[in-house]
Order: structure tokens, then sequence, then C-alpha cells
């Protein structure tokens, strides 16, 4: 046994995650939020809600007619049939590619971003640099994510607030006819529901 | 070894399917901002203009301080509204600090009853 170990304390936690214990513990004493919600919330955005439910909203639409025309005229109630809604109270729009037509997403002013069907953004959508260029040079920056557009194509830049968020409905692959929802919903990537890729 | 990816251009970062939050002060504060909102502390909207402010004042962040800006964002916009004080803030980090210095290698960390 060495007693003197006794005095000796920790290193500090970096002064970022100190920064954030503090309103964390004082909003706690104060009762305006309970740990157990902030655990859950935290746990809900790692484990349940990710790019796979929006993937699976897509592939309803490409083999649904009757859920397409749901989601084209009303993407927060089509969505939430499948058990999907948000904890800000947004409204989803859903906007779709097809012939001649690219739809691009982005939040210029911060990074509004429908989570319920995303999850969370990918570092690139918060950069300072997407957010300018996407509105400014959408078909350069088409171009970095490696989807080059034909000068035919109509780009179609979407920018989400706080109230309104957008859903891009891919195009659906060639050769899919035999595959079923589950299967198609495979196909479908997180970029292709931002617009920066196509499937 | 390999050869220079054709997508890793300047400008845009790129990010694969990597961990949500990078590290775990960036999950609670995000939880803390989310929470607060659903108790009407304040709305989305009014979140998203302090959280905009933060992020204009940084004009070449790459996206990897975005949680920064966050944490800014919620001592910024829970000050405003009155749920704790700047100097609160301050000395509960301070206190934090000190309970670590003090707490050995092992324990919880955990501040004194006051």
């Amino acid at each position: 046994m060495h007693d003197h170990d006794h005095d000796h304390g920790q290193e500090p936690l970096p002064d970022i995650a100190l920064r954030v214990k503090a309103p964390e513990s004082l909003l706690v004493d104060k009762g305006l939020v309970d740990p157990a919600a902030l655990d859950a919330i935290v746990d809900h955005y790692e484990h349940k809600v990710g790019p796979r439910n929006g993937a699976r909203v897509v592939a309803r639409a490409w083999s649904n007619p009757a859920y397409r025309e749901r989601l084209l005229a009303d993407a927060t109630a089509a969505i939430s049939e499948l058990g999907y809604t948000g904890g800000q109270g947004e409204h989803m729009i859903a906007v779709e590619n097809g012939p001649g037509v690219h739809n691009l997403v982005v939040c210029t002013l911060c990074s509004c971003y429908p989570w319920p069907v995303l999850g969370l953004p990918p570092v690139w959508y918060k950069s300072s640099a997407y957010r300018s260029r996407a509105v400014i040079d959408p078909r350069g920056v088409l171009a970095e994510f490696g989807t080059v557009l034909d000068a035919e194509t109509e780009v179609r830049v979407w920018d989400s607030t706080a109230e309104i968020r957008y859903l891009v409905i891919p195009e659906r692959p060639e050769g899919t006819n035999d595959l079923d929802e589950a299967q198609l919903a495979v196909l479908v990537t997180r970029d292709g529901m931002i617009g920066t890729s196509r499937l | 070894m390999s050869a220079p990816d054709p997508l890793a251009l300047p400008g845009l970062p790129k990010d694969e399917q990597g961990p949500i939050f990078a590290e775990p002060w960036q999950a609670q504060a995000f939880a803390l901002a989310v929470r607060l909102n659903a108790e009407n502390a304040f709305t989305w909207p009014d979140w998203a203009v302090a959280l905009s402010r933060e992020l204009a004042r940084h004009p070449d962040d790459d996206g990897s301080g975005y949680y920064l800006h966050w944490v800014s964002a919620l001592e910024a916009l829970a000050t405003e509204r009155g749920l704790v004080t700047a100097h609160d803030l301050v000395s509960r980090k301070d206190a934090w600090a000190n309970a670590y210095r003090r707490t050995p290698h092992g324990k919880p960390v955990e501040l004194p009853m006051t």
C-alpha cells in the first residue's frame, strides 16, 4: 500500500467536457432536467434512429404507388405511418429525383436535418463549406461527391429550417424489379437521401 | 500504399458511417438541448437561431467544431433564458475540475455537498 497515493487525484476532464458538466449538473440540481431522460435521448440517437428509417420510407415509396402519392402529398403523415416521428415538431417534405431532376438538401444557417428518418447529420453536412457552397455551386459540390450531372439535369436545392426538413427520394436503380421492400431498403444510402449521391 | 482517393477533394470533409458522437461530452450537450426543448425551456426555432449565431462566428469550420459551437449556443441560450447564470457556469466548472483533482483514481468523481 502506498498511503501517499491517497493524495493523488485525477486529471480533470478536458475543459470542454467540464463546460458541459457544469450546465448539466446545475440544471439537474434545479430539477429542470432529468438525468435518465438525457441518457434515453443519447441511447435513442445512438442506437434507434438512423438512415435505415429513411431507407424503409424510400423503399416503400418505390414499391407502393399509393404510399408514394401519400409521401409526396404529406410526408410528415406518410413517414409517421411507419412509426417515425420528430421530437422537434418539424414538418417533413419529400422531394423526388427523376429523369432531368436532381434534389439536394442543405441547411445554410445551421444543420437542420430530418433526424427521425436519417439520424444525426454527418460531419460534412455541418461544415461551413457545404452549407455555403451547396447553394452557390450545387453542381460543383455534387461533383466532389462523385455525382456528375449532365447539363440538362435541373438541380433543385432545398434549404432546411428548424420547421421544415427535406427527404430526397432517390431514383430506383435499374434492374431491381424483382426485389421486395426489405431488399430495396438495403440499396438506399444516407447520402442518396440527402441528395449528394445517386444510387 | 494506397492510391489517392479521387473523392477526397479539398473543401468538403467526408465521413463514412462513423460514430454519431466522437466523445461523450458531445452526446451530453446534444441531449441537454433536446431535453430543454422538450421541457419547453425554449422552442426549436429559438435553438436554431442560437446555434446559427455561433456557427456564423466560425466561417472556416469544417464541421469538426460543430459540438463546440453547440455548447456555446447552449450556454448562451440557457443564460439568456435565466435557466443558469454565467457566474454559476464558471464556478460549477471550477468545482468539477477541483473534484477531479481531489478524487483518487478509481473513485467516482462527485461534487462536495454544499
